[in-house]
């Protein structure tokens, strides 16, 4: 036999030419399907890329201080992040601070105390929350919510604690429903089911013979909850109020209708502000030269911040689902 | 046994179980408030003007939506044309043969990152690759950006859906002699279809009310116009735009719009879950 390949035996040539045109399909078809996987990464790498090269003309006009300069004077070209970056913060800060304690809740309800048959139906019920546009969150804060929160919240909260010492200027400002604390509620009740989801998710991991061994130690519900499934699910915990506050940091529409959008630096929990991506969507259209590319710059120090919140949130998630074996 | 500590742990158990569930009340009350507050503003603008004319000028009385539902329905066709067949494949390449690859992992976790991103950036990025470059708004970007947006919903339930494909079945598939490509592509793929149906329409029900990332891409248009390179009117910024204007038509068309969105949306999520159960429970 001269080939390097010896036929095998009982194996016809054409046998084997399938064999090889076969092989042929396999890499093609490994290739094919990893480069389409390969543009998700193409994709992060070009929106770091083209977020970058827009707002260059701002990162070098201003350099670092573009992140604590509060200024932003369209006119004079004058611009300063921190407005924004104030705003978004504070704002899903609040968000942050309402949904939590809503979520665990839920998800406390939906693992321990709920009916086993409607389990499903309000499990089911939370998600669609989650799946209302954000558009509709904003809509229903601006023309629905506002006007009650003024009348029924800050009017009165502001009576009572608006003379207080300490804490009595965090309720100034003009009690007229909209500002940071409006947005921070309204963004409450977008990221709840995120947060909710993800508890839930975490709890139900939580191996039945820890929870049975708690209760056969004689506990109640809330002592099996606060004792055992929470330090149990902490890390997967943490990584869904992280994720809540991902997509809390970086949400545009529910934040625009309500936040006020008023450029300077909120004074008080009731004072209009303005959100990174409230100022996008507010500007952008309008702007040109100069102040895009601060927008730009804008877009960029908010991805980076949502990137690094999703990030930890992803890591903390999957090392929970990792230690469930334990 | 120490009465009065029994009677703190039981009261302590009542107080947190009444507070957890007035937590799920209040979640389902909003939920119900909400749709609540669309049926009552927007109920009465849905006739058939509303289908059949075009958004009102400023200043105009009657109007409909029609541009912008046109608009929208043309956008989702092509994103779930360019979304479906990457984000399946994507999602075959990590499910099959991404379990003992770096780049795979680094794929997946960035993916989950892209499921959260701020949709307002991918609008930026769509803006500064398929606009600023071509020189003007266009439908092709919108669908452009709502593709950055399917496209990881699509990759991240495919996956999930190709893993829950018993191995055997592709053990079986291999030991008849089938090459990888078509134990993927006739027998997982097949064997997981509703799932990836599943993940395609949850898809389409997050992009449906996407209205951030069309802002700078899509932009609006305050005609009629099936052309896709040129600015094009869609529900979300129509009713953004109406929303925050001064007239009252503007609101009520805005309402509708808010109305016909939800709706679209809702049934699509509950068609989902409905198909795959059924699926999945035969």
């Amino acid at each position: 036999m001269s080939s390097s390949q010896p036929p095998l035996a009982g194996v016809s040539a054409s046998t084997l030419a399938v064999a090889r045109r076969q092989r042929v399909q396999d890499a093609l078809f490994h290739r094919l399907t990893q480069a389409f996987s390969l543009l998700v990464l193409a994709a992060l790498l070009g929106i770091i890329g083209s977020l970058l090269l827009n707002a260059a003309p701002t990162f070098k006009k201003f350099g670092f201080e573009f992140l604590w300069r509060a200024e932003w004077d369209i006119i004079n070209e004058e611009f300063g992040a921190l407005i924004a970056i104030v705003g978004t913060v504070s704002s899903a800060g609040l968000a942050m601070l309402i949904a939590v304690p809503l979520a665990f809740g839920i998800a406390l309800f939906l693992t321990e105390t709920c009916p086993v048959w409607l389990r499903r139906p309000l499990g089911t019920a939370i998600e669609l929350l989650a799946a209302v546009p954000s558009i509709i969150y904003g809509m229903f804060g601006l023309f629905v919510f506002a006007p009650l929160f003024a009348d029924y919240f800050q009017v009165p909260v502001k009576e009572v604690m608006g003379g207080m010492p300490l804490i009595g200027w965090l309720f100034g400002g003009a009690p007229n429903g909209l500002g940071i604390l409006a947005a921070g509620v309204i963004l409450a009740f977008m990221v709840l089911p995120f947060v909710a989801a993800v508890m839930r998710d975490v709890f139900e991991i939580v191996p039945p013979i820890l929870r049975e061994s708690a209760y056969g130690l004689g506990c109640t519900t809330w002592e099996v909850v606060r004792k055992v499934v929470l330090p149990y699910t902490q890390k997967g915990v943490i990584g869904g109020i992280m994720l809540g506050l991902g997509r809390a940091l970086g949400e545009t529409m529910a934040v625009t209708f309500v936040i006020g959008n008023a450029n300077r630096l909120p004074t008080s929990l009731f004072s209009p502000g303005t959100s990174i991506a409230s100022t996008l969507a507010n500007e952008f259209g309008e702007a040109a030269d100069f102040h895009l590319s601060t927008l730009f710059a804008l877009g960029f120090l908010l991805f980076v911040i949502t990137f690094v919140v999703l990030s930890l949130a992803k890591i903390l998630i999957i090392r929970a689902e990792k230690g469930k074996g334990l | 046994m120490n009465p009065s500590l029994y009677r703190k742990r039981q009261l302590a158990n009542r107080v947190g179980l009444t507070l957890s569930m007035g937590a799920m009340g209040l979640g389902l009350a909003v939920l119900l408030w909400i749709l609540a507050v669309l049926f009552y503003n927007g109920l009465s603008g849905v006739d058939l003007n509303l289908f059949t004319q075009d958004t009102p000028a400023p200043g105009t009385e009657g109007g409909g939506l029609r541009n912008a539902i046109v608009g929208s329905l043309m956008m989702l066709t092509l994103t779930v044309l360019v979304a479906t067949p990457v984000g399946i494949l994507a999602g075959v390449y990590l499910a099959e043969y991404g379990d003992s690859s770096r780049t795979a992992e680094l794929t997946r976790f960035v993916t989950d990152i892209m499921l959260s991103a701020p949709s307002i950036v991918l609008g930026l990025f769509v803006y500064a690759i398929a606009v600023a470059t071509v020189g003007n708004f266009s439908g092709y970007a919108g669908s452009l950006a709502l593709s950055l947006i399917a496209i990881p919903v699509v990759v991240r339930t495919t996956e999930n859906m190709l893993r829950l494909v018993p191995g055997s079945l592709r053990e079986a598939a291999f030991a008849l002699g089938a090459p990888r490509w078509k134990v993927a592509v006739l027998v997982t793929l097949r064997a997981a279809r509703s799932g990836v149906i599943t993940g395609l329409l949850l898809a389409v029900a997050r992009i449906s009310g996407e209205t951030a990332p069309l802002l700078f891409t899509a932009l609006n248009n305050q005609f009629f116009s099936a052309d896709m390179s040129k600015p094009m009117a869609n529900l979300p910024v129509v009713i953004f735009q109406f929303a925050m204007s001064p007239y009252d038509n503007w609101i009520r068309l805005a309402w509708s719009g808010a109305l016909l969105i939800t709706l679209a949306v809702l049934v699509l999520n509950i068609l989902a879950r409905v198909f795959f159960r059924d699926r999945t429970s035969t």
